[in-house]
Formats: C-alpha cells, sequence, structure tokens
C-alpha cells in the first residue's frame, strides 16, 4: 500500500494483478465530510428534543393546538387506553413504542420521538436547541469551507455535475436496474461518480442542506425582519418548519441509504477512501 | 445478509453515541462551552439587524382565530385579585433605575399617550406561532421621557406573575431593542383590553424575539447597566432555566 497522495499509482505487473489506486477524494472533502457526519448526528438527535416540545406540524404562517395539523406525535386515548398515535394528512398509524409513546426507565411517557433518539434522552428543549445551535454552526462554516473548494476547484464541475449522456432516461434506467441488481461499476468507470451517485450528492448538497438552514433560519423572529422574503417563499413560519422536517426526513434516508450503499459496494475500499484519500478500483473481469 | 449485523451495530453505536451525550449533558464545561452557539447567533443577527428592520406585520384576515395563552394565565395571590376587581385602575408601571427622572404611570395615562398598532407573529419556543393585533406605548418614547442614564444597558421588567417554582416571572432586554419602534408595552390585544390569560393589564412586546421574552403582567421597568443581580443572573425566567438570553432564533 502506498502512503501517497499522488493521482493513479498504477500497478506493477506482477503474477499476481494488485489493484490499483486512485486518489479520489481531497483532504477537505474528506475532513468535511466526517465533520458533516458528526453535526448531522446532533442535528438531528438535537432536533428530535426540540420537535417533541411541540409535536405537530402546521402548514401557514401561524398554527398551535392539534386541530388542522398535518402532522403529529402524541399519545392519544384509544378505546380507554393510551396509544402512541402518528397523524400524517387523514393517515393515522399506532405507533406506540416508537412514537407518541414510549418507554422511559420502564415507564411508557408521552412523548414524540422515543429517549433513545434526543439529546439529551430526557425532556429538556433549552439543552436542545443549545446543541442544535452549536453544530448547526460548525456544519455552517464546514459547509461553506466545502463549497468554496468544490467550486474553486472544479470538483463539482468535474465530479459532481452530471453529462447530458448520464441525465438520458435510457441510461438512469440500465444505472437504477444496476444498483438494484448490486452490480457495481469496475475498472474505469469506478474511477468516477455514476448518474445516480452524482444526483444523489448534487441533490443532498445544493439542494437538501441548504433547503434546512434557510427553513431553519426562517424560524427565527430574528432573521424574519432580516430577510422577510423567505416567509413569502416557503409561505410562513410553521410551513417552513414543516419543511424543515421532512428536509430533515430526506437527509436521515438519504444517509441510510448512503450508508447501505457503502457496506455494499465495498465498505473497506469505502470508508479507507474517506479517510486517507485512496480508493482501490476493481479490474474488469477480463475472459471467463 | 450482509448488512444486518452492520446496521445492528451501527444502531448500538447509535444509541451508546446518544448516552454518551447523556454523560456530557451533566458536565458544566461542555455545556458551558456549546454556549457558544448562542453567542454566534446574538452577534450574527445583531449585524444584520443593524439597520433596526421591523418584524413583519400581518393583516386582520391573518389573525389567530384565538390567541393562545401560554406559561402564566392567572397570577396568583390578592393583590393581583384586588387589581383585577378594580379593573386594573389602581395598577400602577414604575420606570425606573438608572434614568434621569423615576416615574409612574396609570392605565389611563399609558392610554393618552401616543399609541402604537401592529399586526405580528408571537412565536413560542416550542415551536408553534400565533398571530395577534397589539396596541401600547411605544417603550422608546417613556424611557425618553425619563432619561435614560449614561451607562444604562438593559431594561428589566418586573412581573406579577409568581411561577410554580416561587420565583417572580421577569425578564431583560438590551436597547437596542428597548429603543426599536416596534417595542410596546402592550394594553389591547385585537381591539379589545389585554385579556388576563394574556397578560392584564400590560406585557411587553419585542417582536424579534420568541415568546418567553414577551413578558407579561408588568409592573416596573427597571434600567440598569448589569443583570447579575436579579434571579439567577441570566436576564430572565427561563434563561435561568437554562434558555437563550437572546432569543431571535
Amino acid at each position: 500500500m502506498t502512503s501517497s497522495d499522488e493521482v493513479t499509482t498504477p500497478a506493477p505487473a506482477m503474477k499476481k494483478p494488485t489493484r490499483e489506486k486512485v486518489y479520489r477524494h481531497t483532504r477537505v472533502v474528506r475532513a468535511t465530510h466526517w465533520i458533516n457526519a458528526i453535526c448531522l448526528f446532533f442535528l438531528v438527535a438535537s432536533g428530535a428534543q426540540i420537535f417533541n416540545a411541540f409535536p405537530a406540524l402546521h402548514w401557514g404562517k401561524k398554527g398551535f393546538g392539534y386541530d388542522n395539523v398535518f402532522v403529529s406525535m402524541r399519545a392519544e386515548a384509544v378505546d380507554g387506553h393510551a396509544r402512541g398515535i402518528t397523524r400524517i394528512g387523514s393517515l393515522k398509524l399506532d405507533t406506540t413504542g416508537l412514537f407518541g409513546l414510549s418507554a422511559n426507565n420502564g415507564q411508557m411517557e408521552n412523548r414524540a420521538f422515543p429517549n433513545w433518539i434526543t439529546i439529551p434522552s430526557w425532556r429538556d428543549l433549552a439543552a436542545g436547541r443549545r446543541w442544535h445551535f452549536f453544530f448547526a454552526w460548525i456544519f455552517v462554516i464546514s459547509g461553506l469551507v466545502y463549497l468554496t473548494h468544490g467550486f474553486s476547484s472544479r470538483h463539482f464541475a468535474r465530479d459532481l455535475a452530471p453529462t447530458k449522456e448520464e441525465l438520458k432516461p435510457q441510461h438512469l434506467w440500465h444505472e437504477i436496474v444496476d444498483h438494484a441488481q448490486l452490480k457495481f461499476p469496475k475498472g474505469e468507470a469506478a474511477k468516477r461518480y455514476n448518474a445516480l451517485q452524482k444526483l444523489a450528492y448534487g441533490g443532498a448538497v445544493f439542494i437538501l442542506l441548504p433547503l434546512m438552514l434557510l427553513t431553519g433560519l426562517t424560524m427565527s423572529p430574528g432573521f424574519n425582519a432580516v430577510a422577510p422574503i423567505l416567509l413569502d417563499l416557503f409561505g410562513g413560519r410553521q410551513s417552513a418548519r414543516t419543511l424543515h422536517f421532512i428536509s430533515a426526513f430526506l437527509i436521515v434516508a438519504f444517509v441510510f441509504v448512503h450508508l447501505a450503499m457503502v457496506v455494499l459496494s465495498g465498505l473497506v475500499n469505502n470508508v479507507r477512501s474517506m479517510i486517507t484519500g485512496q480508493y482501490e478500483i476493481e479490474p474488469e473481469r477480463q475472459g471467463p | 445478509m450482509i448488512i444486518r449485523p452492520s446496521r445492528r451495530g451501527l444502531l448500538i453505536g447509535a444509541a451508546a453515541a446518544l448516552a454518551g451525550c447523556d454523560q456530557l449533558q451533566q458536565n458544566k464545561s461542555v455545556t458551558d462551552f456549546i454556549r457558544i452557539g448562542e453567542g454566534l447567533n446574538k452577534s450574527a443577527q445583531r449585524m444584520f439587524l443593524s439597520e433596526q428592520p421591523l418584524a413583519r406585520e400581518f393583516t386582520p384576515s391573518d389573525l389567530s382565530p384565538v390567541f393562545r395563552a401560554n406559561g402564566s394565565t392567572m397570577p396568583q395571590g390578592d393583590e393581583y385579585a384586588a387589581h383585577m376587581r378594580g379593573q386594573f385602575q389602581n395598577w400602577r408601571l414604575a420606570i425606573d433605575g438608572m434614568v434621569a427622572r423615576p416615574a409612574t404611570y396609570s392605565l389611563d395615562q399609558l392610554r393618552a399617550m401616543t399609541a402604537r398598532t401592529q399586526i405580528t407573529r408571537h412565536d413560542c419556543v416550542e415551536g408553534w406561532s400565533a398571530i395577534g393585533q397589539w396596541t401600547g406605548v411605544p417603550l422608546w418614547s417613556l424611557l425618553a421621557q425619563a432619561r435614560v442614564a449614561p451607562g444604562a444597558r438593559f431594561a428589566v421588567f418586573h412581573c406579577a406573575d409568581v411561577m410554580g417554582d416561587g420565583a417572580a416571572y421577569y425578564e431583560s432586554i438590551d436597547l437596542f431593542d428597548a429603543v426599536h419602534p416596534q417595542t410596546i408595552l402592550a394594553y389591547e390585544l385585537n381591539g379589545n383590553p389585554l385579556p388576563v390569560a394574556n397578560g392584564a393589564p400590560l406585557r411587553l412586546r419585542v417582536e424579534r424575539q420568541l415568546g418567553y421574552k414577551q413578558a407579561k403582567y408588568v409592573q416596573a421597568v427597571e434600567l440598569v447597566n448589569s443583570l447579575a443581580k436579579f434571579g439567577g443572573g441570566r436576564g430572565g425566567y427561563w434563561e435561568d432555566r437554562g434558555y437563550e438570553w437572546y432569543a431571535g432564533l
């Protein structure tokens, strides 16, 4: 294994072919990736704590109470017994044990998210907010470093922007089928992101994460006075709160798919490439 | 299935990490350290707010059907009960502390002053919002009459409600927010005298901050140069219990 950060160390010709390594991730990308991962962990868990203080989502400028809600997660009486009920629109789900009503130190407790998801585990909105804002700032600073680097080094243009060819429906469908069959690119094709990766990463970087930040800022009465346009953009503070929650949900979904793909397409190789930068290319199979 | 053990491992790892977080919660130097976020929130917002923009004002069609009352909705004690019976005719608002001309005002005197009416959104720290129409006296005009002494930095609001743990409610803002045109001591909500549940007879509206800053049942505004001597020293009832003093977010 080479310790050099040089691009593409060709494999020496040997009896047993060693695999080619490429320098896949720059230092800035690796550092901000892990900082971002830590931030998201704390932001989601503290965000769940904050949501628990008022476990309902509304649409529009104003909203409170449990009437006319878009989403709610709370204990409701069903046949005389408390059940954890999650409502999404007209959908009503019994989520006892997970959402709305869950065990805490052996006792069932009326809380939207269970104690093993929230920071802190007990109910403390003030502490949840402190963690949330602390990591929000690190996330923003790290994100700005990443974006500056991505544009100035042409990393985005070179590696993340999909080509016209890649965006053609047949091509995308082909990739979807390959992914579903867990067939991952090899050889030359493995040296760059495939179209689905580009769309997923690009969507997270340029749509979901900025949406997260902007909807968060729109919940700030102080920032509303600075940029009231955000209120119009998102349809009001309560809509922004709902969108903040939906985009958090999508980011969590992204992370789960991302982790699954990391595992399925070569856990060690993937994790190493995000630590040292070195990514091993599996050669395309020659012959039988 | 390759993924199963690692997913379980992941969940165990996440649970362990959260348990570790609970340990961090107990550590005062950690909880003090992460207050950096609060400081940055304040600095960043104050930088953008330097031109003193107004909070958004809404139209009557935006009003909440019922303006939710939260926190204290009925101050305890004979004194407040007597004020209620007398329709707050004997209620007095004191402006004192670091001012050249301390004064007290009756509600009639306050009503006779130039008023400001604004339809604004009230945002609770819990996450909900309600829109109401407030009418009251701009705080800046009271401070101008009282002539704030040099060195005064904060306005502390002393309230008539005592919370469940026996501590009196109080709040504070700095002069930056105190002189903002939308910072008023409101005596009307939606065109009617302020209901008891919403802070009768007088409550603070400081529109670019969260609900717990909107002190109800205000009896006195004290101008000071430090918040250290009040309550737990953090500038408000909820601030003493961990919430941010600058509640703009």
